[in-house]
């Protein structure tokens, strides 16, 4: 078949000596990049870009640079676990999903299984899209020009759907934190109408507060509000605030200064059970391979909503649902196999449409630009010297990371051993340089810091805060999409569910919408009747009783 | 990067600082704070970072360049930050046109742009009108005959409110008694995706954004916005030759920090004609039909004088500013 | 803890009114904007204004905090039920030692640059709240940040903030100079030993710690 000696080619390519060396390089700085909250993979690749020029004099291979970059990428989709199961920080929206079991389990004791499942996990889930990749890529193409802005919604719907069931016994608590959430992904700049919206202390709010107070109203604007909120909430603000220092107070405060962190262990013996131990997350791992990548696969909605999904999904179909956010392997393996196999799958539409799907396949696209390629639709008839060879590259990436990832986890699992009075100033400082150095901006340190004390409070009072996290990532697209589709429709909402409304143009696969969106309806309002059924239930028991 | 670097060549590095100061001419002395009034991953993104690669590449500066994206509020964040800049001779940023934009729609942030030093205009981006091939459309008179057709039931996309494409977009509709929907989008890749998919009838995506579908013959150019044909497209017809008189570019700028000494600046200008004279450049600038020549200093601060009064006028029939 | 529930809901509830009418809010340059008129639900015949969506979530928030305080008096909720105070002495005094810690830290960015903040703030953190040995207090709080301003600084050259111009010219200027010509084995060297002497610190602290 042709695909396959064209792979094997590919393959040969990736594997000669100075490839593979950078594979190797490259997984481990994307490691690191990964595990260290806030930095992340946009920033590990966008800076290491002019590096390849470097490279490209020492190799003149012309798939090098790339080979490199793409090993970055992986290295920090598997560092971003890390952080998640030792320090209970995700350093990137993608990891958001796998604190909620690897938290858990680093604290029962279990943290060098949950590396392993994590690592493992991202290895399955990233090759069974690779495989994908390599045997339908320019097919599947298609399917993402499918999904236009309805569609995209729809699946925003969906991705809330899964959620839902996220938060915890107290409704209203959990309704106030996706509420909340959302809300603060409308802080800013609005794309449809171009006007800045919620800047707190705008210019009018300062100029009356001057007034009250008898101030010189001269003095206007005092405070520069709007560069401050125009840039509006970002994700990492909020999870950083959340969980490095608002979740650390809480700690401190429960722990009493006492407690040094759970005893970990290490040995070889113990990863090799651990890696037997996959068998028992199969589910979780088959679900995330698969619907990471199909998520993925779609710009605009990126591997965030892929590990959420199969997070979700994976606890909706286990029989033991009770079990998930106390530390369930599968609920580790389903996030990390997901958001792995959503990355590869992102690099499908970024390298045959030129659309990328993320920040940071957009620094790869620019990445590509630079090296004189041209991503679309004809890159892989009219470039396959560069193609394959990469192709190539993602199945050695994928094998050099989990044998690095593997390796490294005693190192990670050092940082569990320090006695928790250095590791809490520790967390706090890397919070701190972390988000600095995501947007290279002191007001959003402030933000994170002032989030951090409110979160501690509302932890204290039983609020669940993952929602609000997580309603923040997916708040900004869903809006958007929204109003792009209702502007298409003349503000007519039936876009959304009615399959036989009549939209401008001729070419889209109209049942994709409403199916969606009448399952996520479904996925919505089932626990809430179910609520319904059992407090009816239960107060009829209770009035029998009484 | 300077990861490679041996400690001899720092010293060598070192060694060419001397001399350079004691020509008293300016020579960065720590490293230069380089803003991209853009995200991660656009247009300006992507040209910066082939920029920095270049002066990396070939050792064109003393110092590196340390690029930080600031995008916030259409690049209200970046002029803030340029008018606070503690160090301005060390502080450069590359530019577009929300550069008057911006200020223009929000006098409250107090940017005055002729404040900013002229360091050099790298290009000029192009734009062109795109339909999907299934259209059926090739020219722009049938172009206008089906629009008209259509009423508001034909769909422009665009990259954000009141910005390069609204203005193109408003300009159509004003001129040849059109109503075409806008729909603005966060990024130029997204609108050229789903011109593709047939999700929007049209766009005016810079030529870079839309290549990769006109090369698989997924849409057709119809009009460029230009004053001359563009050399990658050479049936297509300008604006102009069809009878309008419009023609509208979007400039690829460096500027630096308000208050940067005439060294500096003097010296960021020479930087950057050598990137401008690079072969990297050059080609980039060719296959991504990018116009415009170097232009510097007061020949530079004379086209953004233009510029302004040319967007007020804009904006103001547009109805965006009063 | 209950009555801790109850005001905050009430304080959240507050702040959903405020957001609210914060979303009906027009451009400040519209002098003609007239309050609310983009919180309908399709204008124009192009679906919600700009504070549709903000406003309609905030009047969520706000439903949510009065079903919060409702379960809060009827004692639904598990905070509502507990007797536990919701901050002790010792909560209290933890938020005062290291909340102020931090604010402190943020403030001491902006005056001895990042590296420096952080050195003071583990020095204090280790020495007064850890009541770790002074030795060991010292050589930690100086050898993370340098580890911090070797991989971001130079090797990822993500610069942090660098404080007042003095500190810049005094400091960072010349160690930029020296550590951006190494090579990267001599950076690697540097994390390398001075990673030794911390093991070393740490070692010996732990000895007489346990003597």
């Amino acid at each position: 078949m042709d695909i396959v000696s064209a792979l094997m080619d590919g393959l040969w390519i990736a594997v000669q000596p100075h490839n593979l060396a950078l594979a190797v390089i490259g997984v481990i700085v994307g490691l690191f990049v990964g595990a260290l909250p806030g930095l992340g993979s946009v920033n590990g690749v966008a800076i290491l870009l002019p590096f390849t020029f470097v490279i490209n004099e020492a190799t003149s291979d012309p798939a090098a640079p790339m080979i490199f970059l793409a090993a970055i990428y992986y290295g920090a989709m598997y560092g971003g676990a890390i952080s998640s199961i030792t320090l209970g920080i995700p350093g990137a929206s993608t990891a958001v999903a796998t604190t909620f079991d690897g938290r858990p389990m680093a604290l029962k004791g279990e943290a060098d299984r949950a590396l392993v499942t994590a690592a493992v996990a991202s290895f399955i889930g990233g090759t069974v899209a690779t495989l994908f990749f390599t045997g339908f890529a320019p097919m599947l193409s298609s399917v993402a020009l499918d999904f236009g802005n309805p569609e995209i919604f729809a699946l925003m719907l969906l991705a809330f759907a899964t959620f839902i069931g996220l938060g915890g016994d107290d409704i209203p608590k959990t309704m106030f934190s996706i509420f909340f959430g959302l809300l603060l992904a409308t802080i800013g700049f609005d794309t449809i109408s171009g006007e800045p919206r919620l800047v707190f202390m705008n210019e009018r709010e300062q100029t009356a507060l001057l007034e009250t107070f008898g101030g010189n109203t001269d003095a206007v604007p005092f405070f520069d509000s709007v560069s401050w909120f125009s840039r509006g909430i970002q994700f990492l603000v909020l999870a950083i605030g959340v969980y490095g220092i608002g979740e650390m107070l809480w700690t401190i405060n429960a722990s009493r200064y006492k407690v040094t962190m759970t005893e970990t262990k290490i040995s070889f013996s113990r990863i090799m059970r651990g890696i037997v131990g996959m068998k028992d997350c199969w589910k979780g791992t088959t679900i995330g391979s698969l619907l990471g990548f199909f998520v993925g696969i779609l710009p605009a909605a990126g591997a965030t909503p892929g590990s959420l999904m199969s997070y979700g999904v994976s606890k909706m179909t286990s029989r033991n649902p009770r079990s998930y956010g106390e530390g369930n392997p599968d609920g580790v393996a389903a996030p990390e196999a997901a958001n792995n196999s959503a990355s590869t799958g992102a690099m499908l539409p970024m390298m045959t449409l030129g659309i990328p799907g993320s920040p940071t396949t957009a620094v790869l696209l620019a990445g590509m630009v630079i090296w004189g390629l041209e991503p679309g639709p004809r890159l892989f008839e009219d470039r396959p010297e560069f193609v394959w060879p990469l192709i190539g590259s993602f199945y050695v990436s994928n094998l050099v990371a989990v044998i690095v990832n593997l390796a490294f986890i005693p190192l990670f699992l050092a940082v569990l051993r320090m006695p928790f009075t250095i590791l809490a100033p520790v967390i706090f400082v890397l919070s701190i340089v972390g988000t600095y150095a995501a947007y290279d901006n002191m007001y959003d340190v402030w933000l994170m810091v002032l989030f951090g004390f409110g979160a501690y409070f509302l932890r204290v009072l039983d609020y669940p805060l993952a929602p609000a996290v997580l309603a923040v990532v997916l708040g900004a697209t869903a809006e958007e999409k929204m109003r792009q589709s209702l502007l298409l429709s003349d503000g007519n909402f039936a876009i959304f569910w009615n399959p036989f409304f009549d939209r401008d143009g001729k070419g889209q696969e109209w049942w994709i919408a409403p199916v969606t969106t009448w399952i996520a309806v479904i996925l919505i309002a089932l626990p809430i009747i179910l609520w319904g059924v059992r407090r009816m239930r239960g107060g009829a028991a209770a009035e029998a009783r009484g | 990067m300077k990861l490679l670097k041996t400690l001899t060549l720092g010293a060598a590095a070192l060694g060419m600082a001397v001399t350079a100061t004691a020509a008293s001419a300016f020579e960065p002395s720590k490293p230069i704070d380089f803003v991209i009034m853009a995200g991660k991953g656009g247009g300006a993104d992507k040209m910066a970072r082939l920029m920095q690669a270049i002066v990396e590449k070939n050792e064109l500066a003393g110092k590196p360049l340390v690029p930080t994206n600031k995008s916030g509020g259409s690049g209200a964040e970046a002029l803030q930050y340029m008018k606070g800049a503690t160090d301005p001779d060390h502080t450069i940023m590359v530019t577009l046109n929300s550069f008057y934009t911006t200020p223009l729609r929000q006098p409250g942030l107090k940017v005055d742009n002729m404040a900013f030093a002229p360091v050099a205009r790298m290009a000029e981006d192009t734009f062109v009108l795109w339909v999907h091939k299934d259209e059926g459309i090739n020219t722009f008179d049938e172009f206008l005959a089906e629009v008209k057709k259509r009423g508001d039931k034909w769909v422009m996309g665009g990259t954000g409110k009141n910005s390069e494409d609204n203005i193109i977009t408003d300009h159509l509709n004003e001129a040849y008694g059109l109503s075409i929907k806008y729909i603005p989008y966060k990024g130029g890749g997204a609108v050229a995706k789903d011109l593709a998919g047939k999700q929007i009838q049209s766009s005016v995506n810079n030529p870079s954004e839309a290549l990769g579908f006109y090369e698989s013959g997924d849409v057709v150019p119809i009009v460029a916005f230009t004053n001359d044909r563009l050399p990658m497209f050479p049936d297509t017809p300008t604006l102009k030759e069809e009878g309008g008189d419009f023609s509208y570019f979007m400039q690829r700028s460096v500027v630096g920090a308000p208050g940067m000494s005439a060294e500096a600046a003097a010296y960021y200008t020479e930087l950057f004609r050598e990137v401008y004279k690079s072969d990297e450049w050059q080609e980039y600038k060719s296959k991504k039909s990018l116009m415009g020549d170097f232009v510097s200093q007061l020949d530079l601060a004379d086209y953004w004088e233009g510029q302004i009064e040319n967007h007020r006028t804009i904006l103001k029939a547009s109805g965006a500013i009063k | 803890m209950r009555r801790a529930e109850f005001v905050t809901a009430v304080v959240l509830a507050l702040f959903s009114v405020y957001l609210m009418w914060k979303s009906g809010e027009g451009p400040e340059w519209d002098t003609e904007y007239i309050h609310w008129a983009n919180t309908g639900v399709n204008i124009d015949n192009s679906g919600p204004g700009k504070g549709f969506w903000p406003f309609y979530l905030a009047l969520g928030m706000l439903v949510s905090c009065i079903w919060i305080m409702f379960n809060s008096i009827r004692r639904t909720s598990p905070p509502s039920q507990s007797d536990e105070p919701f901050m002790d002495g010792y909560a209290r005094r933890m938020l005062l030692t290291v909340g102020g810690g931090l604010i402190g830290f943020l403030i001491l960015i902006d005056i001895v640059s990042m590296y420096f903040a952080i050195a003071i703030f583990m020095f204090y953190y280790m020495l007064f709240l850890g009541r770790h040995p002074l030795m060991l207090s010292l050589v930690t709080s100086l050898v993370v940040p340098f580890w911090l301003y070797l991989f971001f600084d130079i090797v990822m050259t993500k610069v942090q903030p660098k404080g007042m111009r003095w500190m810049e010219d005094a400091f960072y200027n010349p160690a930029g100079e020296l550590f951006r010509g190494m090579s990267l084995v001599s950076i690697l060297l540097c994390f390398i030993v001075t990673g030794a002497i911390l093991a070393w610190v740490a070692r010996s602290a732990n000895r007489t710690g346990d003597a």
